[in-house]
């Protein structure tokens, strides 16, 4: 029971997966079909998504990795603005360093897999745009965006 | 400048495909699309001269090896992007009057636009190192066919280019799925970076199901027999000259993409013995060949006819990889140039009825030997080349995957192969006898023969069927060496 809770994200990438899938097959309707593989195609951005996640991760952020030389040249270019303000900044600058130090203990999360995803949403808001685009072209064609009735007519010609 | 070639073969026609659309003037665009693809098909030819040095190997960006992404061009690699890009080039000389009658003069510069993207994406998918490139090339050229299916004049067009689409995306989907799960399991996205930490995870099941996605993803975009719905279509109701590219190339790339998942990433040892798939593609090829096959034969129109012939043909070079021995996968190389070369140039010679006459249905093509004899020889000699006669490219490699079979002792493969043969014979003479020895139509009677503008470039690819029929060097020569260091690659991965 606790395997099958503790995947719990997995169970959500598979019910969209089926759904979407489902959707794609069994939907006459030329929208529904593009919405169901819009789902499916969703699916897999959060399976990505989600096997870059590492529990207690956070994101990886390179924090005063070069303590010394950031802190000098952060606070060089505060006191350039001003004084009052240099001080503020500079105060800021020393907590900035201190988190960097904790930093190297830090667990990060993989960014690769929303990396990845970037793209491949890229790629699916193509995909649907000329899904959609010969959708149009379709429904001028024939008048009618259900593919039984498409099918029915081209059957007739 | 010469070592950056393997990244200019992807970086010109790309760029060039935005800048040509801003340019906006047809007959210029027309012009500098022919010299780009050219250009690259010049490339190419300097790729694989440089084959007998040893591969090359790119690092995009200058970032060193298994964290950039690496250009990966060795014998298979050039071979299959010499034959893309040569058959992209010749279709484009070919392609201006043809697009003129078929495409909407509005459309031009999109569509060339187009053309040069899906050819990006087919090199791409050649040359690329890294896994999830694959898939951002695969995308770029399915996306860019899909547009330039649904050009066609048909209110059809769009509809098979939106099935096309659908399952297209669906085939593409799969093999991300499989991409992420490789990824969880050996965290690295270069290919022979994979390979090399697979040894420790194979047994996993996490394995088996990448596996399989990746296959299933590759099958739909090879068009292999139960998946193979979306192609005739697709390639029916696009205008000729995007059917002679795409039927050229598209499916073979997707069995590039396939050998190479077979035999670069996983091992055969994986694929072939911990899993039973070389019996199941065998079963899957032979099956396809005889359904698609004696489809053909009852086809109407000649461009459904040559799209079932696609599917089948897409059996025998399957048939060739699931043997897994030098001179299967040799075959399976070969056959995917040789028909590419006869089956580009028999879309060739249907682009050029399509001209003249104006419809494809057989029963228009009736008597059309009598007057367009020069494009009805060129179907008979490609023809001859799809059935396997002696002399023609056909021949090479049917011969060279038969005494594979023979040497692995499966007498029914060959059998079968043999009886293949003879339904490709039904369906060509079926179309010879239509041309030359039936009573003409009133639409072939006053047709003209096809201009010498089209003529020339189809009779050079139906040409080079019949060099590469008797002058193998080329073919099976560069076939053979690929082979040979595929399953040498997979060797050296076993002794490790």
């Amino acid at each position: 029971m606790t395997d099958f809770l503790g995947l719990y994200n997995y169970w959500i990438v598979i019910f969209l997966m089926m759904t979407g899938f489902y959707i794609v097959i069994a939907r006459e309707n030329l929208i529904k079909t593009i919405i169901g593989l819009n789902i499916f195609q969703t699916s897999v951005f959060l399976l990505y998504i989600t096997m870059g996640k590492v529990t207690g991760g956070t994101a990886p952020i390179l924090k005063g990795s070069h303590s010394g030389e950031s802190h000098g040249a952060e606070s060089h270019g505060a006191e350039s603005h001003g004084a009052e303000h240099g001080q503020e900044l500079h105060a800021a600058a020393e907590g900035h360093l201190d988190s960097g130090v904790e930093a190297v203990t830090e667990i990060y999360s993989n960014p690769i897999p929303s990396v990845l995803m970037l793209t491949a949403i890229v790629v699916g808001i193509a995909t649907t745009a000329l899904a959609l685009a010969l959708v149009v072209r379709i429904r001028e064609e024939y008048g009618t965006i259900e593919e039984d009735e498409i099918l029915e007519m081209d059957r007739n010609s | 400048m010469i070592e950056q070639l393997p990244v200019l073969v992807i970086v010109i026609p790309l760029m060039a495909a935005p800048l040509f659309v801003l340019i906006g003037n047809r007959k210029l665009v027309l012009l500098l699309t022919q010299l780009v693809c050219w250009t690259v098909f010049g490339i190419t030819v300097s790729l694989l001269s440089r084959m007998q040095y040893g591969p090359i190997s790119y690092e995009l960006g200058g970032w060193p090896s298994p964290y950039g992404i690496v250009y990966n061009v060795d014998y298979l690699s050039a071979f299959v992007m010499l034959f893309v890009s040569g058959l992209g080039a010749i279709v484009i000389t070919y392609a201006p009057k043809s697009i003129d009658k078929e495409v909407h003069h509005s459309k031009h510069t999109l569509f060339y636009a187009s053309y040069l993207l899906c050819m990006t994406g087919l090199l791409g998918m050649c040359i690329t190192g890294d896994l999830f490139n694959v898939f951002v090339f695969l995308e770029i050229s399915s996306l860019s066919s899909y547009a330039l299916i649904s050009l066609g004049k048909t209110r059809r067009a769009p509809l098979a280019a939106l099935h096309y689409l659908i399952i297209g995306t669906v085939g593409a989907t799969f093999f991300l799925i499989g991409i992420g799960l490789l990824y969880q399991m050996t965290g690295t996205l270069n290919m022979a970076d994979i390979a090399s930490r697979l040894q420790a995870v194979e047994s996993s099941r996490t394995m088996l199901v990448a596996f399989a996605f990746m296959t299933v993803g590759l099958f739909i975009k090879m068009a292999v027999f139960p998946l193979h719905t979306w192609l005739p279509n697709a390639y029916t109701y696009a205008p000729s000259v995007v059917t002679c590219f795409i039927a050229a190339t598209a499916t073979k790339v997707s069995v590039y993409a396939f050998i190479r998942l077979i035999y670069v990433i996983f091992t055969p040892q994986f694929a072939f013995e911990r899993l039973p798939l070389d019996s199941a593609l065998m079963a899957f090829s032979l099956v396809g060949i005889f359904v698609a096959s004696a489809a053909a034969i009852y086809q109407t129109n000649i461009k459904r006819l040559l799209a079932y012939s696609s599917v089948a043909q897409i059996g025998y070079m399957l048939l060739g990889i699931s043997m897994s021995n030098v001179g299967g996968l040799t075959a399976g190389i070969t056959h995917m140039f040789n028909h590419a070369l006869i089956k580009g140039g028999l879309f060739m010679v249907v682009g050029c009825f399509a001209l003249r006459i104006g419809s494809l249905k057989l029963e228009d093509l009736r008597g059309a030997g009598k007057t367009m004899p020069l494009t009805s020889f060129a179907w008979v000699v490609g023809g001859l080349g799809l059935i396997g006669v002696p002399m023609t490219a056909g021949f090479v490699s049917k011969w060279l995957l038969l005494t594979s079979a023979l040497s692995l002792e499966l007498w029914p493969v060959a059998v079968l192969m043999l009886l293949s043969s003879l339904l490709a014979v039904v369906y060509i003479w079926r179309v010879v006898e239509i041309l030359y020895f039936s009573p003409a139509s009133h639409l072939a009677k006053t047709a003209k023969e096809a201009p010498m503008a089209m003529l020339i470039p189809t009779y050079i690819v139906i040409g080079s069927t019949i060099v590469f029929g008797c002058w193998t060097v080329y073919s099976a020569g560069i076939a053979h060496a690929a082979a040979e260091s595929l399953l040498g690659i997979t060797q050296m991965g076993g002794v490790q």
